[in-house]
């Protein structure tokens, strides 16, 4: 027997693909957000929102990721924005290689900002990189208040936190809900998270999180000019 | 299952280091940071899944776990994050600098020579 020391990262070729990725975006001007949460938190329903009320002000281009269907890109293509569906056939999170294939058939020319809907899953797509410049963790009063304390990772990986669905916060089991109890636990791994309660549906909270989106855009365009 | 990717690319990194040594590879030890949360028993079934039939087949998984660190913003000091209690190891301070997440490295193949 022999043993060999290796020292070789396992991950090297998504990182690969992620550095190609982030550079192809950078060179353009491009920002990228990677939005992960659990299935079902509304990051589709947060998207065509914010994609139709900022249609004005920033040109957004998303990549969808699914098990399986194109549900989720005919509900942004209602709103005309470019969208390139990935379907990962039983994968639970989206991989590099995967976003620069769909960044090819994305209108690069006409977008500021590409938002890609990372599967629905907590745990597994915060560990691969796509190539973008953050993390956007989407988490529904519906799910609880105890997320960012049981899938610590995700919380400690993101620029930002979107609290949706806060129109529930009356009603039913989300009556339990402890906003304060999850800015808290967020913050203690991440001093700084931006934190925005939204309610995709009704509107409520939005315009703080277009802020943040806008100004986001703007500081990238005004490094550049 | 995030595990079944690793593993994909974990073999195809034990697979080419064997085949420079032309030799058959029986053990292989990996490090991993706390956020990439692998399963060690998630990671042993997918490996031995696609394993079989092989050159990687009967590989023995050594897997560490590679706490991520934090550097205290109060007292300076470099600690491991223990994630449930987040807290500098020295002085208890909550305002802390996560530091990046240890990467997933293949750190060690055992080879049988014959």
């Amino acid at each position: 027997m022999s043993k060999i020391d290796i020292g070789r990262r396992i991950l090297s070729e998504n990182e690969k693909y992620a550095l190609d990725n982030g550079r192809l975006l950078s060179e353009g001007g491009k920002l990228c957000l990677n939005m992960i949460s659990s299935p079902g938190s509304g990051k589709t329903t947060i998207l065509v929102r914010t994609i139709t009320e900022l249609k004005e002000k920033i040109g957004i281009g998303v990549i969808e990721g699914d098990i399986q269907t194109d549900i989720d890109a005919e509900r942004i293509r209602a709103t005309e924005a470019p969208v390139v569906q990935i379907n990962t056939e039983g994968g639970c999170h989206l991989n590099a290689a995967q976003v620069a294939g769909a960044l090819k058939g994305l209108p690069m020319d006409k977008l500021d900002l590409i938002m890609i809907e990372n599967v629905g899953n907590l745990v597994c797509p915060s560990a691969f990189e796509l190539g973008e410049n953050g993390k956007v963790v989407v988490l529904s009063v519906a799910e609880g208040d105890d997320k960012p304390a049981k899938y610590p990772a995700i919380f400690a990986k993101s620029k930002v936190l979107l609290i949706n669905k806060i129109d529930l916060l009356t009603k039913g089991a989300a009556e339990d809900f402890d906003i304060e109890r999850v800015k808290t636990d967020a913050r203690r791994l991440n001093k700084e998270i931006r934190i925005f309660q939204i309610s995709a549906k009704t509107g409520e909270g939005m315009s703080g999180w277009y802020d943040w989106l806008t100004e986001f855009v703007r500081n990238r365009q005004s490094q550049r000019a | 299952m995030h595990e079944t990717m690793v593993a994909q690319n974990l073999l195809a990194a034990i697979s080419r280091e064997a085949a420079k040594h032309n030799a058959k590879p029986v053990a292989a030890r990996i490090s991993c940071g706390t956020l990439y949360a692998v399963n060690d028993e998630l990671l042993r079934f997918a490996f031995e899944a696609i394993a079989r039939d092989t050159p990687c087949e009967g590989v023995r998984l050594e897997i560490e776990h590679k706490r991520v660190q934090g550097r205290c913003r109060s007292c300076n000091e470099t600690f491991d994050v223990e994630l449930s209690d987040p807290r500098c190891r020295a002085c208890a301070a909550e305002d802390f600098e996560l530091l990046p997440d240890p990467p997933l490295v293949l750190e060690q193949i055992e080879l049988r020579t014959e």
